[in-house]
């Protein structure tokens, strides 16, 4: 992966004439707009790192003339916060970027999901809505928006539980296949994305593909914001290019004393200070754990911070936000977290820790989703690097 | 439509299968049996137990075999090391919340977790105990089903039961993560909520955490009590399923073997419950012919269609979910409440007994009857109509306890009176037999013919449909029911909650072609019931179906009114169907209940 | 009791008896006094001709549909790591001290309740804090104190 020193970049909050994005993108055949998305290369920024253009490609491909989508703005992962900012300022690029998917996908309905913790920006949302509406009168477009607010649960950042939250049932995923794309919301092909991934479809459409991909690197091509959030001077939220590497990115964000750095919140990678030259952040090869994909929280850690404190933190999330459906996840949540406390209270030897990292292990061969798959990242990485903090 | 067809390699074997076929159907297509929990064949596919796990090469995670379709090129392991390793730690997981007393539990030797632990050799020590700190308790509120929390995997098997077979949603997943578990509306206990005690959450659950009521010790020590008088009369569908409990394939045919091993365990008298099913077709026939009667002849304001009431658990959904519709239930008791009934007056007065003296015990297929039988109003004769009530799988037990070594044991005849029965009677215990027993006996009052079927098998409301009807045409009427002539009697069979509420939602909005309706609490009917053996599916039904129809053409009285019993308790004791007595003793009245 | 009832007849109404509406019939109920009673959830499953025991599971899955009864006002304090490293337990035990409660229970004048609440969003402004849907945050032991008495001063 070619290396690059930390660059900030000025795109999503820049000003920039939505309404003018929107007349020129919608006179352009729908075929054309998806292949500028899948030629930027742009990959969802919720997380999960889905080619944009494809999901868009897939839900257009669909027949019938009932689709939704669905603006995911349930940002709960610890450490983020960007969707809320880009909420608060400029939410006409999350609903010009909803527009672009409506048209695209021929898609009459749209939501935005709102987390509950949110709910301060309703009444701003209302009035952005009531503009938005004008506009799609004015393009002839028949598409509207309509908020729905979450109840409180992180596990409906998940797409599937998302859609079962917002059709009246607890928020528990899915199984799938079937994807959103060709039976989500009621039966119906649906749109999933998140806040920003929206926006960077508009920028997509208001700088070219081309240009879009001189930012970045090969795979994880663009920029991204970063929540920045533990021991920095820089808290807050950072639109950077991707594909830096953690040494840059503490050398920009440290305190001069960091130890560690957590990848993508309490679902990423803790890296430790001697690895942080070798990792990227990335989409690629995040398997290897030499570069890890994001939603974008980056915490830090400074050499005064007790690693067992951050992971019984992570812990004690997980094993209250698990939706508690399958046994993997609700039971080695549990599992985890008594298994750290009795080997730091000396109730269990320290050789139970290698039990617990196989169950992790297990937790993400075995579990329904994405979260309980995840649990196991930040506690192997944790455990694995930061061993002696578990024990004594 | 023609198949599109699937390539894939299991296990190391190319195998070519529909579109659409979940790994799990396709590897039993090759005699692989991948282990399940959370998956029933009765319900829809939930995929969260995890123990099904399969190796796909070139996948991150392993996944789950019950809800994963076959794709194209997919190479599937079903017991690589890493499937084994996965398996063993989601049970060794499942049993850290699980109460393993095993010793001390019902369900021991019959449970789903039992056996996959010990196939899987878990160690039960791995992981912490996570019962430790949690408080759990066993409601033992209701009369039929004990619930404890303790022991529940958390499959949601019995909340899928609940909800898809019988429509009740009494149980449901609450809270999430840690605190996730199942129970009622606001932890209610059981006996006050919509439950309607049909007990099919038990007959779906893995483990013990959903059992019946259990009375076996009361029976024994009234067996033992030598001042009592000890009655058993068993239900219909218990001959053709209690072999399961005592190592014969399902559909084996053990009534002979059963009154025989009643009898050793020492009750006074054993008798048949398809005796007093006949007299329940005979007076519901009659209650039939009435009820049309005052509608076409009197023009009355008469609710039509009459549904059967032999079911308890149909009963109390009616009551919770239709309270307003319970005019059309017909008031004959059940068949084992008519039972009780004359056990403790007519029975009684013959054997010069005082009716405090008996103690009326029923086998039953069915959680549900115990409930019944607890019901306030079924005292009609100054005592209790039945004083106890076990299932099949509870006299399964019982004979197990008694030493007895079944499978030995002759044949024996039911006592009489009150143990002799026709064919009509038998079919009882299986979907539209009431049906086809009530039509036997109405046709030929009516006509004063037989019902024109061929060896009176009236094969159109048999089968396992949910909801099937049929229409008989009434023609050349005796004089009395003139006002039949040329009727076309519109005739509804449904089985299972869901159906009945199918059914229900016509007769609400009044567009019910009906005069009369079967309907039957459990799937299939008793031979489906929630007290049967575990476990129970639709191939094991259809066997203990099989069984019944063959009992009733093994019979020499096919018809219920023919029943020599039944005519002469008429003569000496009732009088005649719809009697005063009768109206006493056998009929009774429903209560308008909530539904929490 | 019977205002209440009509609000939840109302709520239905409003947003329709469809399955889909439930949660925001939850949360338009539970708006009125900050928490859901058994009789409201009875309720509500009665209107929307839905089973109580199904209302209930999906009301009990979401943490901003509460089921006890609450205060007036209810702090949501932030427990995720990144507020806990800049001193949320500060913040927690200054508003203990200053209500006069214990985490999890309301003031004896119905005023507030405390609770604690998974990452609200605000880590880079910790600690942060949500009273109702109001978020409040670079707290400080004597900003908290500030807030409450503003609390008490104006409304
Ligand atoms: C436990 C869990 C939580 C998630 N939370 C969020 C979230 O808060 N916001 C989000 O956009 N995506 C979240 N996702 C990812 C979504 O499932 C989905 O992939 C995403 O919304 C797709 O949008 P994108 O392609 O634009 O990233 C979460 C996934 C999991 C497994
Ligand atoms: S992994 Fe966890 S959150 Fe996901 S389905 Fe399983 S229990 Fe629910
Ligand atoms: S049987 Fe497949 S997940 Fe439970």
């Amino acid at each position: 992966m070619a290396k690059k020193k930390v660059k900030r970049v000025d795109l999503i909050f820049k000003g920039c004439d939505c309404n003018k994005v929107l007349t020129d993108a919608l006179k352009m055949p729908k075929e054309e707009i998806i292949q500028m998305l899948l030629d930027s290369e742009l990959k969802g920024r919720g997380g999960a790192g889905f080619p944009t253009g494809l999901k868009w490609k897939m839900a257009a491909a669909e027949k019938g003339n009932r689709k939704y989508i669905i603006c995911n703005a349930d940002e709960g992962e610890p450490g983020t916060f960007k969707d809320r900012e880009i909420l608060d300022q400029i939410p006409l690029k999350v609903l010009g970027g909803m527009a672009l998917a409506a048209y695209v996908t021929g898609a009459r309905e749209g939501f935005i999901y709102l987390r509950h913790e949110y709910r301060f920006l309703i009444p701003k949302l209302e009035k952005t809505l009531e503009t938005f509406h004008q506009w799609m009168e004015d393009f002839e477009l028949d598409f509207t928006v309509k908020l729905f607010i979450g109840g409180g649960a992180y596990i409906c950042g998940e797409e599937t539980a998302l859609i079962e939250s917002m059709e009246g049932k607890r928020g528990e995923p899915r199984n799938k296949p079937p994807y959103p794309t060709h039976d989500g919301y009621l039966g119906k092909p649906t749109v999933v994305n998140n806040v920003e991934t929206l926006v960077y479809s508009m920028m997509v459409m208001h700088i070219g593909s081309g240009e879009f991909k001189t930012m970045g690197v090969k795979g994880s091509s663009g920029s991204k914001l970063f929540s920045i959030s533990g021991d920095t001077p820089k808290a807050g939220i950072h639109e950077l290019e991707l594909g830096m590497s953690l040494d840059d990115f503490v050398k920009e964000f440290g305190d001069g004393n960091t130890k560690s750095v957590q990848v993508g919140g309490a679902s990423g990678f803790c890296v430790p200070r001697n690895r942080f030259k070798e990792v990227h952040v990335g989409y690629e090869d995040g398997l290897k754990g030499y570069s890890i994909p994001t939603g974008g929280s980056m915490m830090l850690f400074n050499s005064s911070r007790s690693m067992y404190n951050v992971l019984h933190n992570y812990l004690v999330f997980f094993e209250e936000e698990s939706c508690g459906q399958c046994t993997p996840c609700r039971v080695g949540c549990q599992q985890l977290l008594k298994g750290v406390e009795a080997v730091k209270y000396g109730e269990k030897s320290h050789k139970y820790l290698d039990d617990l990292l196989h169950l992790a292990a297990t937790m993400k061969l075995t579990a329904k989703c994405g979260l309980g798959q995840s649990v196991a990242n930040s506690f192997s990485s944790i455990v694995e690097n930061f061993r002696e903090e578990m024990i004594y | 439509m023609s198949e599109k067809m699937i390539n894939l390699v299991i296990d190391g074997k190319k195998i070519a299968i529909a579109e659409g076929t979940l790994l799990l159907e396709a590897a039993k297509s090759e005699n692989v049996k991948i282990p399940t929990l959370c998956y029933h064949e009765d319900l829809c596919v939930a995929g969260n137990c995890r123990i099904c796990v399969v190796e796909v090469e070139g996948w991150r995670t392993l996944p789950v075999a019950c809800a994963t379709p076959v794709m194209e090129g997919m190479v599937v392991y079903t017991n690589s090391p890493l499937v084994r390793r996965a398996r063993r730690d989601v049970l060794a997981m499942l049993i850290s919340e699980h109460s393993t007393q095993c010793t001390t539990c019902y369900r021991s030797t019959n449970c789903e977790l039992q056996d996959l632990a010990a196939e899987y050799n878990i160690d039960n020590e791995i992981y912490i105990n996570l019962l430790k700190d949690k408080v759990f308790t066993i409601d033992r509120s209701s009369w039929s089903i004990e619930k404890d929390e303790s022991k529940c995997i958390r499959c949601q098997r019995c909340v899928r039961t609940c909800a898809e077979l019988q429509k009740v949603n009494a149980l449901d997943v609450i809270h999430r993560g840690a605190q996730m578990r199942v129970t009622t509306f606001f932890d209610t206990e059981m006996s006050d909520v919509v439950c309607t005690n049909c007990g099919q959450c038990i007959n779906h659950c893995p483990t013990g955490a959903l059992t019946e009521r259990r009375y076996i010790d009361g029976i024994w020590d009234a067996i033992g009590d030598p001042t009592k008088h000890v009655i058993v009369q068993t239900a219909p569908a218990v001959r053709v399923a209690l072999g399961e409990m005592l190592g014969y394939e399902p559909g084996a045919r053990v009534t002979g073997q059963m009154v025989t091993a009643l009898k050793r365990m020492g009750f006074d008298s054993v008798l048949d419950t398809d005796f007093s099913a006949d007299l329940t077709i005979v007076e519901e026939a009659y209650e039939l012919l009435q009820r049309l009667k005052r509608k076409l002849v009197n023009n009355e304001d008469i609710a039509l269609p009459l549904m059967t009431s032999c079911s308890p658990a149909w009963i109390k959904f009616i009551e919770h979910m239709y309270p307003d519709y319970l005019d059309h239930l017909s008031s004959c008791k059940s068949p084992q409440q008519m039972f009780g009934a004359i056990a403790k007056t007519y029975y009684a007065k013959k054997r010069k007994l005082d009716p405090k003296d008996i103690v009326n015990v029923s086998i039953m297929p069915c959680s549900a009857k115990k409930f019944e039988a607890n019901r306030m109003e079924m005292k009609d004769s100054g005592y209790p109509d039945i004083d106890l009530v076990c299932t099949t799988r509870e006299l399964g037990h019982m004979i197990r306890q008694s030493g007895i070594n079944f499978k030995e044991l002759p044949d024996s005849e039911y006592d009489n009176f009150m143990g002799e029965s026709s064919g009509a009677a038998v079919i009882f215990g299986v979907t539209g037999g009431v049906m086809e027993a009530a039509l036997r006996t109405a046709y030929e009052v009516i006509t004063g013919r037989e019902v024109p079927f061929e060896g009176l098998n009236i094969t159109s409301v048999r089968g396992m449909e949910g909801i099937r009807d049929a229409k008989i045409k009434l023609e050349n009427v005796l004089p009395e029911w003139s006002f039949l002539e040329g009727v076309e009697l519109a005739v509804a069979v449904a089985h299972g909650l869901t159906n009945a509420a199918q059914i229900m939602d016509d007769v609400v909005i009044g567009e019910s072609p009906y005069h009369f309706i079967e309907i039957m609490g459990c799937p299939s009917g008793c031979i489906g019931g929630g007290g049967q053996p575990i476990p129970t599916n639709d191939e094991i039904r259809k066997k203990r179906a099989e069984a019944i129809y063959t009992e009733d053409e093994k019979k020499k009285i096919r018809k219920s009114h023919e029943n020599p019993e039944v005519i002469k308790l008429y003569k000496e004791f009732l009088g005649a169907p719809l009697g005063e007595l009768s109206h006493k003793l056998l009929h009774t009245k429903y209560t308008r209940r909530e539904r929490v | 009791m019977q205002k209440r009832e009509s609000a939840i007849k109302a709520a239905v109404q409003k947003h329709g008896k469809e399955r889909k509406n439930l949660l925001p019939i939850l949360q338009e109920v539970k708006q009125i006094k900050n928490y859901l009673s058994r009789s409201d959830v009875a309720e509500i499953g009665v209107e929307m001709g839905l089973a109580l025991a199904h209302v209930y599971g999906v009301a009990s899955f979401y943490h901003f549909i509460d089921l006890e009864e609450r205060g007036q006002n209810i702090i949501w304090v932030c427990k995720t790591i990144s507020c806990s490293m800049k001193g949320s337990n500060d913040i927690v035990m200054t508003l203990k001290e200053r209500l006069k409660i214990k985490l999890g229970e309301t003031t004896s004048d119905g005023k507030f309740s405390l609770l604690e609440t998974n990452c609200i969003g605000w880590c880079h402004k910790g600690p942060a804090m949500l009273i109702n849907d109001e978020p409040y945050t670079d707290l400080t032991p004597e900003k908290v104190i500030q807030i409450i008495d503003d609390y008490y001063t104006n409304n």
